[in-house]
C-alpha cells in the first residue's frame, strides 16, 4: 500500500493518511481481539484494540535484557532511526543506540505507541469496528494506567515476563512510575526522567489551554474532522506553541533568541512574526500538525491530567511503593518548571518512606523540561551508571546479548 | 554531605582511607546500610564491594550525587538535617555518618533520627579535644587550623565541633548504648586500645563510635 504524501495532497487525502497510519501502521502491531478486551479505568472495555511498537537490539536467551521506553506526549514509537512519516531522526537519538547509554548492543529496547496515540495504537483516529468510522470523541477517555495495562498485554504477547528497566521522560516517566506500581514484580529497574507522581494544577491548566485552542478551531467539527474532510491545524498548532514554551526555560529562550528579529532590520508595526522566537514557535506548531492528530492530543493530555499515583492509596504516595523491590533512579533538571525538582523529590521521599532502593540526581541546565531529550553529558553518565549497576545486579553480561 | 576533611586525591585514588576501613569494619556483611553524607561514594563502594552490603547514600552536593549515581550507587540528593525524617523506623541495620556530624545544623536531631531509622549508628568525627587543637587555641588564641581541619573558621563547613568527651555526653543524652569506639591519630592509626577516655580525648584526632538503641 503506497503512502499518501501529506504535503502534496489535499486535506481529504491527509485524512486518509492519518486513518491509514492509525489502522495499518508501518510499525509492527499486535492486535487484541474480542477475547482479550482492555479494561479501562473509565469502567468500559475497549475491544478490539491494537498496540503498535518498535524494537531495537536483540532479546537475549533468558529474556532478561528488555528495556521498555515510554514516549512523551508528542513522541511516538520511533525512538531512533528515520521517522517514516517525517523523515527526521528519532526523538531519543542522544540516549539510545549502539554504544549509547541505553545501549542497543546490550539491551533489547521496546517502545510502544501510547493508547490514544495516532501512530498505530488504538486512538481516536482508529476505525471503530462498530461504525466503520474513526472513533473521534466516541473513544472512551483513557488513562496512563490504561496505557500501561495495554503495554503489559503487549509484553505478554511478546513473551517478556520481566523488564530489566522501564524508562521515559515526562509522560514517559509517568508510565514508568505506573509500571513500577501496577506491576512491581515485572520491573527490575525504573528510570523516570523529568516526571511527577501527579499532574499539577499548573500543568492541567496549560493542557486545558491547548485543548480549548483545538476545540475552538472551526475545522475541529466537534471532533469529526476526519469524516468531514477538515483539519483543525490552527488549533493544534496553537496548542503545540503554548505547550512548547513550557518545555523550555526563560534562560534557554533568551540564550537562543533574545529579542532578535526574524530576517528584518526593524519592527514592521504589524502582527507578522517580527521576532525570531515567534517564527520559531510558528515553525514548531506547523511541523507538529503534519504528524499529529488533534483528537489524539485531547486524549493524551487528558490521560496526563488524570494521572495521580497516590489517588488509589488514600493520597499517600509511599503506600503506592510499599514493599517495592524495583531499583529506582530519578532525574530532574534545575530549569524544568513543568516537572520541577520538587516533584521528583516528592517521589524520592515516598520511596524512602517505603525503604525502596532509590537514586536521585538533579542536573544543572538551562534547557528546561526538554533537557531529557537533549545533549546532557551528565545525564548520559547517570543513565549509563545506573543501568550498568542494575545490569550487574541482574547478572547481565557486559558484552552483547 | 560535605567534602570530607582530609580528603586528598592520593587518599581517594585506590587505597581506602583508614577511617573508612574502621567504619566498614563495624558493619556486619550483608546488612542494609544508609551512609548519610556519602560524598563521592567511596565508603558505599567499599561496603557494597567488599562486604556485600545493600548500601544507600544521601549526599547534599549535586556533584557528589551525580558522581555516585554514575558509578551505579544508590544515592539521592538530600539534606541530612531535613530528609532523615522521611525514612521509616528500622529501615536499615546501620546508619553511618562519616565525618559529617560536625557539619550538621542539628547534630542531636540527626543522631536521634539515625538511631530511629537504623538499629545501629556508626559515627566518625574529628575530635576537637586533641592536644594540638587545645595547644593552638591556648598559645595563639585563634581557632585552630590543622592538617585534618584545614579551613579557617569563616569558611569551614564545620559548624558544630565537639570533643570526644562532648560526644560521649550526647550519646548519654539521647540514651543510646555505646557498643564500640575507636580513636585514630593523625595518620589514621589506632590510638592505644585500652585507655581512659581522657587519654583518647587528648591523643585521638578522630573518633569512630558504634552505637545502638537501648530499647
Amino acid at each position: 500500500m503506497s503512502v499518501v504524501r501529506v504535503d502534496l495532497e489535499g486535506v481529504a487525502s491527509r485524512a486518509l493518511a492519518v486513518r491509514r497510519e492509525a489502522d495499518e501502521p508501518r510499525s509492527p502491531v499486535v492486535r487484541f481481539g474480542p477475547d482479550k478486551p482492555l479494561k479501562l479505568d473509565a469502567r468500559v472495555e475497549l475491544s478490539p484494540f491494537q498496540v503498535a511498537y518498535q524494537t531495537y537490539g536483540t532479546l537475549n536467551a533468558d529474556k532478561s535484557n528488555a528495556i521498555l521506553i515510554c514516549h512523551a506526549l508528542s513522541g511516538d514509537q520511533y525512538v531512533i532511526g528515520e521517522h517514516p512519516a517525517t523523515g527526521k531522526p528519532g526523538w531519543w537519538e542522544t540516549m539510545v543506540g549502539p554504544g549509547k547509554p541505553i545501549d542497543t548492543d546490550r539491551y533489547f529496547v521496546i517502545c510502544p505507541n501510547v493508547l490514544g496515540g495516532c501512530m498505530g495504537t488504538t486512538g481516536p483516529a482508529s476505525r471503530n469496528p462498530a461504525t466503520g468510522e474513526p472513533y473521534g470523541l466516541s473513544l472512551p477517555v483513557i488513562t496512563i494506567r490504561d496505557t500501561v495495562r495495554a503495554q503489559a498485554m503487549l509484553l505478554d504477547q511478546l513473551g517478556i515476563e520481566t523488564l530489566f528497566c522501564v524508562t521515559g521522560g515526562s509522560m514517559g516517566a509517568m508510565q514508568a512510575l505506573q509500571w513500577a506500581v501496577s506491576y512491581p514484580e515485572r520491573v527490575f529497574a525504573a528510570l523516570p526522567l523529568a516526571g511527577a507522581a501527579r499532574h499539577s494544577a499548573q500543568n492541567i491548566a496549560f493542557h486545558e489551554v491547548g485543548r480549548q485552542a483545538i476545540m475552538a478551531d472551526p475545522d475541529w467539527r466537534d471532533g469529526r474532522y476526519l469524516l468531514e474532510g477538515t483539519n483543525p491545524r490552527r488549533g493544534l498548532a496553537v496548542a503545540r506553541m503554548a505547550a512548547h514554551i513550557t518545555y523550555l526555560s526563560d534562560a534557554a529562550l533568551h540564550r537562543k533568541f533574545g529579542r532578535k528579529l526574524q530576517d528584518r532590520e526593524t519592527w514592521t508595526f504589524g502582527f507578522d512574526a517580527d521576532f525570531q522566537v515567534e517564527s520559531y514557535l510558528r515553525h514548531q506548531g506547523s511541523m507538529f500538525v503534519e504528524r499529529f492528530d488533534a483528537n489524539s492530543y485531547l486524549y493524551i493530555t487528558r490521560a496526563m491530567d488524570y494521572f495521580d499515583l497516590a489517588a488509589d492509596y488514600d493520597g499517600v504516595l509511599a503506600h503506592a511503593f510499599k514493599g517495592a523491590k524495583t531499583r529506582f533512579c530519578l532525574v530532574s533538571f534545575t530549569s524544568d518548571w513543568l516537572f520541577p525538582t520538587s516533584d521528583a523529590r516528592a517521589i524520592v521521599h515516598a520511596l524512602n518512606a517505603a525503604a525502596a532502593p532509590v537514586s536521585f540526581a538533579e542536573i544543572e541546565t538551562d534547557k528546561g523540561h526538554d533537557a531529557f531529550l537533549l545533549e546532557e553529558p551528565e545525564l548520559f553518565a547517570i543513565v549509563n551508571g545506573f543501568l550498568d549497576g542494575a545490569a550487574r545486579a541482574r547478572g547481565l553480561s557486559a558484552a552483547k546479548g | 554531605m560535605l567534602a570530607r576533611e582530609g580528603d586528598s586525591p592520593a587518599a581517594t585514588a585506590s587505597v581506602p582511607r583508614v577511617d573508612l576501613l574502621v567504619v566498614a569494619d563495624m558493619v556486619t556483611p550483608g546488612s542494609r546500610v544508609l551512609d548519610v553524607g556519602c560524598g563521592d561514594g567511596e565508603l558505599l563502594r567499599l561496603l557494597s564491594e567488599k562486604r556485600g552490603v545493600d548500601a544507600r547514600g544521601i549526599e547534599i552536593s549535586r556533584e557528589g550525587v551525580n558522581h555516585c549515581v554514575a558509578k551505579g550507587l544508590a544515592v539521592i540528593q538530600g539534606d541530612a538535617d531535613v530528609d532523615l525524617a522521611d525514612y521509616p523506623n528500622d529501615a536499615f541495620d546501620y546508619v553511618i555518618l562519616s565525618q559529617t556530624l560536625q557539619a550538621t545544623r542539628r547534630p542531636r536531631w540527626v543522631l536521634e533520627q539515625m538511631l530511629r531509622i537504623g538499629r545501629h549508628a556508626v559515627i566518625s568525627f574529628p575530635n576537637f579535644g586533641h592536644w594540638r587543637i587545645r595547644l593552638q587555641l591556648l598559645t595563639r588564641g585563634r581557632m585552630p587550623v590543622t592538617q585534618n581541619l584545614p579551613d579557617s573558621w569563616y569558611d569551614t563547613p564545620n559548624i558544630h565541633f565537639c570533643t570526644l568527651r562532648d560526644f560521649v555526653e550526647l550519646v548519654r543524652a539521647v540514651d543510646a548504648r555505646m557498643e564500640r569506639s575507636v580513636s585514630l591519630d593523625r595518620h589514621g592509626r589506632r590510638v592505644r586500645l585500652y585507655a581512659p577516655l581522657g587519654f583518647w580525648n587528648l591523643f585521638g584526632e578522630q573518633a569512630v563510635f558504634l552505637l545502638s538503641r537501648k530499647s
